[in-house]
């Protein structure tokens, strides 16, 4: 296996295309095994293929199973550049009426956002901005207020029980400073979780969207490529095939310190207002 | 919500916070030694003394209790230190221990020069400095909240600091009324009606422009809590109001006013967990404003 060489300075992230997640959930095994996150239980949901249910302090990477009625649309292929040659009969042709059902499944994981509730509201600095510009907690300085829970828009970082402190994906900060990809990535079948400079992997996700588009596919679209959302665009975005609250992911998440100094001057002007309550009521300052 | 929303098997976007029952006290705690400073202050300057002097020891009280709730809510209290590690001011929390820091110095020190009775220019000079930031102290707790995902507090982020910046105002006066010496205490009465009235107006105004993402204020037990708050805050201003005379009408009003505001805390912290538990607030709210953008010409 040979090293990857990543540069200090340049932006590193994830593309997750849904497209072609078959649900293994070796995501979830290989992020569990090399980050040695604690288990997380074992709920039944009897809802789907997904008992991990969330996000959270002992989950980093989530995969996410949607049952839905069949759509009448080709059999989506693995990206041109990755296909196999086909040479069984029916490989590469959809079959009508073979399934009244379609499987949507995604690995779930943290956005890195551009610009980071989770970072800006931090008290302590202990979640900082790495090399990679990637979204890191750092262990030994979190107090666990807890805040960065109610700030982040996806619902992804929490505070774990065992110990207090808030917790979630580094992006295998260890991993990537030894020029190695990030395990979930590593251990992707599939290709879906692509990792790699932000740069390319947006410019390879725009031709798999037409590539996906051109061959008939319904419904592909880019969540968190653009620089222009809410948060400034994700680090780690998807291509998904419905729409992302059908994912459990929110469809226009917004950092909400955007709005942090229009909060400030209404605390300062309901203060104002206290204190003209206090002087008015010392007006009639007959001592009765 | 109203229209039906597609979400993941109906479970939440966001986390419910991690926050507990200190939280909630220490909003109240917060705001009661803030505008209680601040009461102190504005008593001094017009020489009701003797008013001060007692409630000056409500402002120690909620000021030496602000902080120990703090500390215990984090879930490593022994790393409370690191809060004063870095000024963030992107981080409403790191300038509310700062804030919180200078504040409770204050006020704690104003008490003490209070008991020593020597030093009265210094003395003069820490109720000022207590009275000055127990103002903000007691209104950046709405910025606390209100800077963060969870729609009913970030929506209402216009009116969540009038809200708490007037339950402020009523609980303190309300201690006013309470614990002042008998000929004083009606600058505090004053102060009490017009922070329950203004406190009423203020959630009525939340809750019009929350609109559809206020139901967890008319549901469970944000409504539970809400409505004792309104209960007990306008009964509370009524006999505050009706009858200046009798004591035990005093007494009951304003202890009537100061659970309104603990329970007008307890309803907007509540009120965030449900907001947060039911993913159709969030999927609902981001929705509109994409449909709103839409109109507007905007690229969604």
């Amino acid at each position: 296996m040979k090293d990857l060489d990543l540069q200090a300075g340049t932006r590193y992230g994830f593309f997750t295309d849904t497209s072609v997640c078959i649900g293994c959930k070796a995501c979830e095994v290989a992020c569990k095994e090399w980050n040695q996150v604690p288990g997380s239980g074992f709920e039944f949901t009897a809802t789907s293929y997904d008992n991990t249910v969330s996000l959270g302090a002992n989950t980093w990477r989530h995969v996410a199973f949607i049952e839905q009625p069949a759509i009448e649309q080709p059999a989506i292929q693995q990206p041109a550049i990755q296909q196999p040659a086909c040479e069984e009969p029916a490989c590469g042709e959809s079959v009508p009426g073979a399934h009244d059902f379609r499987f949507l499944m995604s690995s779930d994981v943290c956005k890195h956002c551009t610009s980071a509730a989770c970072l800006e509201v931090c008290p302590t600095g202990a979640i900082f901005t790495t090399e990679f510009q990637t979204i890191v907690v750092q262990d030994d300085i979190c107090n666990g207020c807890g805040y960065c829970v109610t700030a982040c828009p996806f619902g992804v970082i929490e505070r774990r029980e065992t110990d207090g402190g808030a917790w979630k994906c580094t992006l295998c900060y260890d991993r990537m400073r030894g020029n190695k990809m990030p395990a979930c990535a590593q251990a992707c079948p599939t290709d879906s979780i692509q990792f790699g400079p932000l740069d390319e992997l947006r410019a390879r996700a725009e031709r798999r969207v037409e590539e996906l588009d051109s061959s008939g596919v319904v419904g592909a679209r880019l969540y968190g490529h653009d620089e222009d959302d809410g948060v400034a665009g994700f680090g780690a975005f998807f291509l998904l095939l419905d729409e992302p609250e059908v994912y459990g992911l929110p469809p226009d998440p917004v950092t909400p310190t955007r709005h942090l100094w229009s909060m400030w001057r209404t605390a300062a002007a309901a203060a104002g207002g206290l204190a003209v309550a206090l002087a008015g009521a010392f007006v009639r300052s007959g001592r009765g | 919500m109203d229209e039906p929303v597609r979400t993941y098997y109906g479970r939440p976007v966001l986390k419910e916070p991690e926050w507990t029952w200190e939280v909630p006290w220490y909003l109240f705690s917060g705001g009661l030694a803030g505008a209680s400073s601040g009461l102190v202050l504005a008593a001094r300057l017009t020489g009701h003394t003797g008013l001060a002097d007692r409630v000056r020891w409500v402002a120690a009280a909620g000021a030496g209790a602000s902080p120990i709730l703090l500390i215990m809510d984090l879930g490593r209290p022994r790393r409370f230190l690191n809060m004063l590690r870095v000024f963030k001011p992107t981080s409403a929390m790191s300038m509310g221990s700062w804030l919180l820091s200078a504040y409770a110095t204050a006020a704690a020190t104003s008490a003490g020069l209070a008991v020593w009775g020597r030093l009265p220019r210094l003395h003069l000079l820490f109720d000022g400095a207590a009275g000055l930031l127990g103002l903000p102290f007691a209104t950046y707790t709405a910025v606390l909240l209100a800077d963060s995902s969870i729609p009913v507090w970030h929506e209402a982020r216009g009116q969540l600091p009038f809200v708490f910046g007037a339950s402020a105002g009523a609980s303190a006066g309300a201690a006013g009324v309470l614990v002042g010496p008998a000929g004083q205490r009606a600058p505090a009465r004053r102060l009490a009606l017009a922070g329950a009235v203004a406190e009423l107006a203020a959630h009525e105004v939340m809750m019009r422009r929350l609109a559809e993402l206020g139901r967890p204020y008319e549901e469970g037990d944000g409504a539970r809590f809400a409505t004792a708050a309104k209960a007990c805050t306008a009964v509370g201003a009524g006999l505050l109001a009706a009858d200046r005379r009798r004591r035990w009408a005093s007494v009951t009003g304003a202890s009537l006013v100061l659970a309104g505001s603990v329970c007008e805390r307890w309803s907007v912290f509540r009120a965030g967990f449900q907001s947060a538990a039911d993913p159709a607030y969030v999927v609902a709210s981001q929705r509109r404003r994409l449909a709103e953008r839409e109109v507007a010409g905007e690229p969604a």
